[in-house]
């Protein structure tokens, strides 16, 4: 096709504006693609000279940061079985069964869900982890992620499980099957992409999370990576930035090795109804 | 049509148990808890962390106290700095800019497009705590990339973070949350049939014009859900306290971060909790107003 003179132009001046754009949105990660692998980064962007893996094998060998990284993926895989196994129970119930006062229920639950935020929730949620004597244990941190993070999981699975065709599972019954075996050897299969969506999804939230197990977790031991990375600041609070650099590398992989897992297998569209 | 339900209501009942008692626990006790410290005098440590009194509406009339309201550091200085926060980072910043990538993006070489998408996703995705690190690196005044591109146009640099800190918190959350709006932006521009750009085409239409007349009128819906959730967002964010912690001098002191200061710096958890119940009142306001716009839709979908 054959541009006329002015739809040129108009299309490099688009071109150049994107380019400005993306070029903002890159600027402040271009310097954690060299810093890590600078043997003398400073907080100034530079090619790394000279390159060194060396930062990287020193932060291996700091038991508390790599705890933290350990601790971190138990925080998230607890919370992203708990909403995974609830969320999907309860989106089926909510999809499928003609429960009395179903609606409302939905209604009352996007309502809470929207209004309770972290910011306004953080004291009695303090408060109620210290009732039930969970003070600084992992179970703390999963149960109130599990919580906050079920009623936007539960309505993603609902629309999904809503989508599909109820035949299936009457198919199924007409065969024989019992409700329960409908749900586990039928429908489940069919709703694994939406679960694997929620999944990650939790994962990425739990994964890099800082405020919640900052307020509930106290010993070293148990802080997760958002937490530890604080350790790599001098006692006078200035940044040892190679260190902290190759760190948050590291603590930044699993979280765009799934981005790139979900975008190829399902398209970058899904990620847009899926932030809380 | 009656359909026949595929699960009974027992089974129902059972499937919803786990997902309500989480939820119970952790969403709607707090609710009503937050309500109740607020009337009280709780704090974490001393005589009052086990048996608090009831002092009314003590920790609200502290909070709306018109001699220190407006003086940094108190409630309404919090207050009004995240509206502003919100106006500026999220309605202005955000919205702004995501309508303008996803309308861009659709007349952009294939490659850029998704290069520019990948950087706006990037700092959407990446863990806060190295999106506030990295911040801090970029705005160093000595060394930071930002100033030494300035230096290099022949610009003078700035300490950011001590001489405008407000601004370094709105463009931060600007770019830190942009590819929301992006993203649901681009797919409410693809919904549109590609017919009714190619009619204005043939017409001769400007972008701009096509941009008024067919997208906008269009999209109108996605634009109103679109702002009320970032602004719900953006209310609610703790974030720019891994940048700033706050500081200077209270100056990015959001209402989040000065919940979190009261309660777990001062310990007045009675006090951090009134500051609680008006943030969820704020949210209840917005929420209703999203609800009412789904429900609205419903209909219109369903006649």
């Amino acid at each position: 096709m054959r541009l006329s003179p002015s739809a040129f132009f108009a299309r490099l001046g688009f071109s150049a504006l994107a380019a400005l754009i993306g070029a903002f949105f890159a600027l402040p990660l271009i310097w954690f693609l060299f810093a890590p692998f600078n043997a003398r980064a400073e907080l100034g962007l530079a090619l790394p000279n000279p390159f060194t893996l060396a930062n990287f094998a020193q932060v291996i060998q700091n038991g508390f940061a790599m705890r933290g990284l350990l601790n971190s993926l138990i925080q998230a895989v607890g919370g992203v079985v708990l909403v995974g196994i609830a969320a999907t129970l309860a989106a089926y119930a909510l999809s499928r069964s003609s429960l009395p006062g179903k609606g409302a229920v939905t209604y009352v639950l996007l309502l809470f869900s929207s209004v309770v935020s972290g910011s306004a929730a953080m004291v009695p949620i303090f408060l109620i982890i210290s009732a039930v004597g969970l003070i600084d244990t992992h179970l703390a941190v999963i149960l109130v992620f599990a919580g906050g993070l079920l009623p936007t999981a539960m309505f993603i699975l609902r629309d999904f499980i809503d989508s599909i065709p109820r035949s299936y599972e009457e198919s199924a019954m007409v065969a024989g099957a019992s409700p329960v075996q409908a749900f586990f050897d039928v429908a489940l299969p069919v709703i694994r992409p939406g679960i694997v969506v929620v999944v990650v999804w939790a994962f990425v939230n739990v994964w890099g999370s800082f405020l919640i197990p900052f307020i509930l977790l106290r010993s070293d031991e148990l802080m997760p990576a958002s937490v530890a990375i604080y350790s790599f600041y001098s006692e006078a609070g200035t940044p040892i930035v190679t260190l902290l650099a190759a760190y948050a590398l590291l603590y930044s992989l699993p979280v765009v090795a799934l981005y790139l897992f979900v975008s190829w297998k399902f398209g970058f569209r899904f990620f847009g109804g899926i932030k809380a | 049509m009656k359909r026949f339900s595929l699960l009974s209501n027992r089974a129902g009942a059972l499937f919803l148990t786990p997902g309500a008692l989480l939820v119970g626990v952790f969403v709607i006790i707090p609710f009503f808890w937050v309500i109740f410290v607020s009337f009280t005098n709780r704090t974490l440590l001393g005589r009052t962390a086990v048996n608090p009194d009831f002092v009314g509406l003590a920790n609200y009339l502290a909070l709306f106290d018109p001699t220190s309201f407006f003086v940094r550091g108190q409630f309404g200085f919090s207050l009004i700095l995240t509206i502003q926060f919100v106006i500026f980072s999220a309605l202005l910043g955000q919205a702004l800019l995501g309508l303008l990538l996803a309308w861009l993006s659709q007349s952009i070489p294939p490659a850029l497009k998704s290069a520019t998408q990948t950087a706006v996703i990037a700092a959407w995705i990446l863990p806060e705590v190295v999106i506030g690190f990295a911040w801090f690196a970029f705005l160093d005044y000595d060394n930071g990339t930002l100033n030494m591109i300035l230096r290099g146009l022949g610009l003078p640099g700035a300490d950011w973070l001590l001489e405008h800190p407000f601004w370094v918190i709105v463009v931060f959350n600007t770019w830190r949350g942009a590819a929301f709006s992006m993203m649901l932006f681009t797919s409410a521009l693809a919904s549109i049939p590609p017919s009714y750009f190619e009619a204005a085409n043939v017409a001769g239409a400007s972008s701009w014009q096509k941009f008024r007349d067919i997208a906008l009128p269009l999209i109108r819906g996605h634009v109103v859900t679109d702002l009320i959730l970032i602004t719900m967002w953006t209310f609610n964010v703790f974030t720019p306290f891994l940048l700033t912690n706050g500081g200077p001098s209270y100056r990015t002191e959001l209402l989040s971060i000065y919940t979190y200061r009261i309660a777990f710096r001062d310990f007045e958890f009675g006090k951090g909790a009134a500051v609680g119940v008006v943030i969820m009142l704020i949210n209840l306001a917005f929420a209703l107003v999203y609800l009412r716009l789904g429900r609205q839709k419903k209909q219109g979908a369903g006649a």
